[in-house]
């Protein structure tokens, strides 16, 4: 897998905006790689920057009040100094991107085949007849029913659900190298969402498309990811194959994460596990760690910003940011026997 | 469909009903305004006074007069305290000029609605858009016959390039009529300039945030495709709507100040000029004109609208 | 290479509050936040000391009357002579000219000219001021007074209230606000208006006050009343609900509270319209009747004799013009400040 040259290759990502508060840095040094075929998942909170950091590949975040370091490689094309127009070809066509909310994501005055033709017509020169056969096959294999009635329905007559699809369908239209997922299933019930996913998984497997996947929610990634990235404020705590990050997790920010997974295998707990705190302002982010205030196991190394490196000899993909020794790390992870977590503070006195 | 129509003409119905008696009511409560003693003009005396109320039945009661002029109203006889002519026929002869000040007017409004809307949106917060925004509310805090009265003066009494007010017939001389009216079109227009240039500027900036016009972009289409067939024409719906309610007053007569100003002879001046002479069967046919306008144009504005945006036909 | 945590955990520092003192996270409530705004925006501000400065010199009319033109608003000095230059010249010309302005030449009077009746325009211009601010503001508190009630009766009582309410208001609606203005203004300006015991003099300036604050209460009332129904629904309604409160009690103590930022918003807007609704109305001859004078009043006066002496058209005017563009250009300041998705305001310095 590592032999061959990646996709995508984002090296100190770093994303700010200028407000009238001050300066937010939303992604603070982020650096990953993707190889074609590869389904990488961003996970972290809402507050992490996983969002702006997918979104300033596609040249989203461009602003009068945005500011960008670091390189996103994509072929021989840098997207953090590509041009307009040399983002706008690759829009759509090389990489495509689904956002959260299916229902406002459709434009509401035109039908959803007409959208999809659009998309099809401003890359490729073909027919309309030619885009439109290509969007009812689209539509069929995304899994939407009676594609030929439906590809001249308006998107207020399709469900969430549907309406996903659609968003999905019109994202491959094209044959993109790399499909980024936003927060996909966020707003649609959870029986929907295995089947969207499931549904990426396919897709994937069919056409050789790159995925990068962001969500809050490792439930989701633990089924189709091959790698993960872990996000905390801006930056990346902990990053490698799906294996290595449930089974030997690093950083107690993905600790917290785990232990907050509901699991229908184990005893219910009394109490549903959480992160206590909350997310730092990434105006004035804490000094050092952006963990520390949140970390049940800081101490005082952690006032220094540890680097992301790899800490285990054998796995050299597994980086992660965190001060504590390996032992230390598969000591205190454990909470409960077996069972990943954060130590959750005591109940209050009665 | 028909069901929405019939429902909405009854509706409309109603509501003209309901105006023309607070009209009535408003006119015939007050003191003062025996129209008797103004038909019979100065040296009349009592007897021809009273002869004249029995003739035009004011001395019957109120509701039977209400009755009597509504009826005249609608079989076209209704007459005049003051001037003794048909309202019926000075209406329609009226409705010319009210309808080509509307229209042109309308038209030039929206047309520089949209422009400066659109710059001012695309760049928010720059010093244009402040400067456009400041030129909008100089545009809205002028009175129309303030603007009006001194165009007149000074570009057409003094400088002679425009006509000093008055209206010619379209039929008679095209030129002549474009003429006469490009003043008061641009008088207009100021005031409605600044307030719908806002309405598009607002418009456009609360869609361009939207989700769709984001994926729009990740679509990779181009930024004039995105700017006009997505955020456009999702911008312009509530504007459009808005537009349509406007045209439908000024078509009723809602431009009185700007008629009267130039003296273009249009339903509004007419209005304005029984109002004042408290001539009550002109003002009655009149208000149920205008307000059947506006309340008609309610009703195309809805049509218009579900049309526009398909998410209302549902419903 | 690692070095024993210092702390254990403690309950106490894993709450949100510990966290955000450590963060320094400052809670300011949203006035405080909408005041700071509002005074960033210089624009806004110096527009709103502007308007203030108008109202100022309106109070002072009868001072600059006394003491300086030595004259009031009516009295007329057709056969009187000024000194100009050399020469003596009449105030107001044989052939119906009047003095132009003498600026401070004659110690103060005639400061702006005459007009053709031989009066100072410079004081009737101040005591015009007073007129239409009086009627301006006078109108703007009835209409919001009125405004606000009608809209918290109609939307939180709903039912046969809201039906009857509503009803009246769209056929208030359907009348162009100047021609029911007009029709009002013209009827009871020639009679008066007796209601019951109460009679009102046709020349009174309570008149023009009533039918302005009554013509634009639908307006207000209507804004507000959406705004009314979706309070309805919100919990803490139904908290006070549950508590037991009265609806009038929930009505003034939970709801119009909140209205009171859409109420701050439309005020000074109200009072701009209300002053170029008397301007329209005096026009038409049904608002302020001669010789009182406002400046709609004044305009319509001058408009007569624009040909002969076009100042007494643009003095007026342009004070009309200036005081309504001052509440306008505050006003759109006190949106934006109350307003936190304002993208942009004026007078920024973004």
């Amino acid at each position: 897998m590592s032999s061959t040259r990646p996709l995508l290759s984002v090296k100190d990502l770093s994303v700010s905006f200028a407000t009238e508060d001050g300066t937010v840095r939303a992604v603070d040094g982020v650096s990953y790689t993707l190889a074609p075929r590869e389904i990488l998942a961003i996970v972290g909170e809402s507050g992490s920057g996983k969002s702006v950091t997918v979104m300033t590949l596609m040249g989203l975040t461009r602003g009068v009040n945005a500011r960008f370091g670091g390189s996103a490689v994509f072929g021989s094309t840098d997207l953090l100094t590509a041009s307009e127009e040399e983002l706008r070809r690759v829009r759509g066509n090389e990489i495509a991107m689904i956002f959260q909310d299916p229902m406002t994501s459709l434009d509401p005055v035109y039908k959803i085949g007409d959208q999809i033709i659009e998309q099809i017509q401003a890359h490729e020169s073909v027919s309309k007849a030619q885009a439109r056969d290509r969007t009812i096959k689209l539509l069929d294999e995304v899994g939407i029913p009676r594609a030929r009635e439906r590809v001249d329905a308006y998107p207020h007559e399709l469900s969430g659900g549907m309406r996903q699809r659609v968003m999905i369908a019109m994202a491959l239209s094209c044959d993109p190298s790399i499909l980024i997922a936003d927060e996909p299933t966020t707003a649609l019930d959870v029986t929907i969402q295995a089947q969207i996913l499931e549904r990426i998984k396919q897709l994937r497997d069919a056409t050789d498309t790159a995925v990068i996947i962001v969500t809050h929610d490792l439930g989701v990634v633990a089924d189709i990811a091959d790698r993960i990235v872990v996000m905390y404020a801006g930056r990346i705590v902990e990053q490698g194959t799906v294996d290595e990050i449930f089974y030997d997790p690093q950083h107690p920010y993905t600790w917290g994460l785990l232990g907050s997974i509901t699991r229908l295998d184990r005893e219910r707990p009394r109490r549903l596990p959480s992160i206590p705190g909350a997310p730092p302002s990434l105006l004035d982010p804490p000094k050092g760690c952006h963990f520390r205030p949140r970390c049940p196991h800081e101490f005082d190394r952690c006032i220094e910003v540890p680097p992301l490196a790899a800490h285990l000899p054998d796995v050299p993909g597994h980086l992660d940011r965190c001060w504590l020794s390996v032992d230390d790390k598969r000591r205190r992870r454990e909470v409960a026997d077996g069972q990943i977590g954060l130590p959750q503070p005591e109940e209050a006195p009665a | 469909m028909v069901r929405f129509i019939i429902r909405r003409v009854i509706g409309m119905i109603a509501v003209l009903f309901a105006i023309s008696v607070i009209t009535f009511a408003i006119f015939n409560v007050i003191p003062n305004g025996d129209p008797a003693l103004r038909l019979a003009g100065h040296s009349a005396t009592p007897a021809t006074v009273a002869a004249i109320r029995r003739q035009w039945g004011f001395d019957k009661p109120i509701y039977v007069q209400y009755a009597r002029t509504m009826e005249r109203i609608f079989n076209g006889s209704l007459i005049s305290y003051t001037t003794q002519t048909n309202v019926d026929n000075e209406i329609r002869h009226d409705i010319w000029p009210t309808m080509s000040l509307a229209i042109g007017a309308a038209l030039i409004w929206m047309f520089f609605a949209i422009c400066l809307g659109m710059y001012s949106a695309l760049r928010a917060g720059k010093i244009s858009d402040r400067f456009l925004t400041i030129l909008a509310l100089i545009g809205i805090s002028m009175p129309v016959f303030w603007v009006g009265a001194l165009l007149s003066y000074y570009l057409g009494f003094k400088a002679g390039i425009f006509p000093n007010g008055g209206y010619t017939k379209l039929t008679s001389n095209p030129v002549q009529w474009a003429w006469h009216l490009i003043l008061p079109w641009f008088a207009l227009s100021i005031l409605f300039i600044g307030v719908y240039s806002r309405l598009v500027r607002s418009s456009i900036l609360d869609t361009i945030n939207e989700d769709f016009v984001r994926t729009a972009r990740a679509k990779g289409l181009g930024q004039r495709r995105v700017l006009i067939r997505h955020v456009l024409r999702n911008s312009l719906i509530p504007v459009i709507s808005l537009w349509g309610l406007d045209f439908g007053a000024i078509i009723g007569g809602g431009a009185i100040v700007t008629e009267s100003v130039f003296n273009l002879g249009g339903v509004g001046q007419y209005a304005a000029n029984s109002i004042q002479s408290l001539d009550v069967p002109p003002v009655l046919a009149l208000t149920i004109f205008i307000a059947f306008f506006v309340v008609l144009f309610n009703t195309i504005v809805d049509i218009t609208y579900a049309w526009l945006d398909p998410r209302i036909r549902l419903s | 290479m690692a070095t024993e945590p210092a702390a254990a955990l403690r309950p106490d520092e894993t709450g949100f509050e510990a966290v955000a003192e450590r963060e320094h996270a400052v809670g300011v409530g949203p006035w405080k936040l909408a005041g700071r705004r509002l005074r960033r925006n210089k624009v806004a501000i110096g527009f709103g000391i502007l308007f203030l400065v108008l109202v100022a010199m309106a109070f002072a009319a009868p001072i600059w009357a006394d003491d300086v033109a030595h004259t009031n608003d009516t009295t007329n000095h057709l056969t009187e002579t000024l000194q100009e230059g050399k020469k003596q010249v009449l105030v107001v010309s044989y052939s119906g000219i009047p003095a132009g302005p003498q600026w401070f030449a004659a110690g103060g009077k005639f400061f702006l000219g005459a007009d053709d009746n031989g009066r100072d325009v410079m004081v009737r211009l101040l005591y015009g001021a007073r007129t239409s601010l009086e009627i301006g503001i006078a109108a703007s508190i009835i209409t919001t007074v009125l405004a606000v009630i009608v809209a918290l009766l109609a939307g939180y009582l709903g039912g046969v209230t809201d039906t009857v309410l509503s009803r009246a208001m769209d056929i208030i609606w359907a009348f162009p606000v100047v021609i029911l203005g007009v029709a009002l203004g013209t009827a009871l300006s020639i009679g008066g208006l007796k209601l019951g015991p109460i009679t009102i003099q046709s020349g009174s300036l309570v008149i023009p006050i009533l039918i302005i604050g009554f013509v634009y209460v639908v307006y207000m009332a209507r804004p507000l009343r959406g705004q009314v129904l979706s309070l309805r629904e919100k919990e803490f309604v139904e908290a006070a609900r549950a508590q037991g409160m009265g609806s009038i009690r929930i009505m003034f103590t939970e709801i119009l509270p909140n209205l009171a930022s859409t109420i701050v918003v439309f005020f000074p807007l109200a009072i701009a319209n209300a002053i170029l609704l008397e301007a329209y109305l005096s026009f038409l001859g049904a608002g302020v009747q001669a010789p009182t004078p406002s400046w709609g009043e004044m305009i319509s006066e001058g408009i007569d004799r624009i040909t002969t002496a076009p100042h007494l058209t643009i003095v007026p005017g342009l004070m009309l013009v200036l005081t309504v563009l001052a509440l306008n250009i505050f006003g759109e300041g006190v949106r934006d400040a109350l307003d936190p998705r304002a993208k942009v305001r004026i007078g920024d310095n973004a």
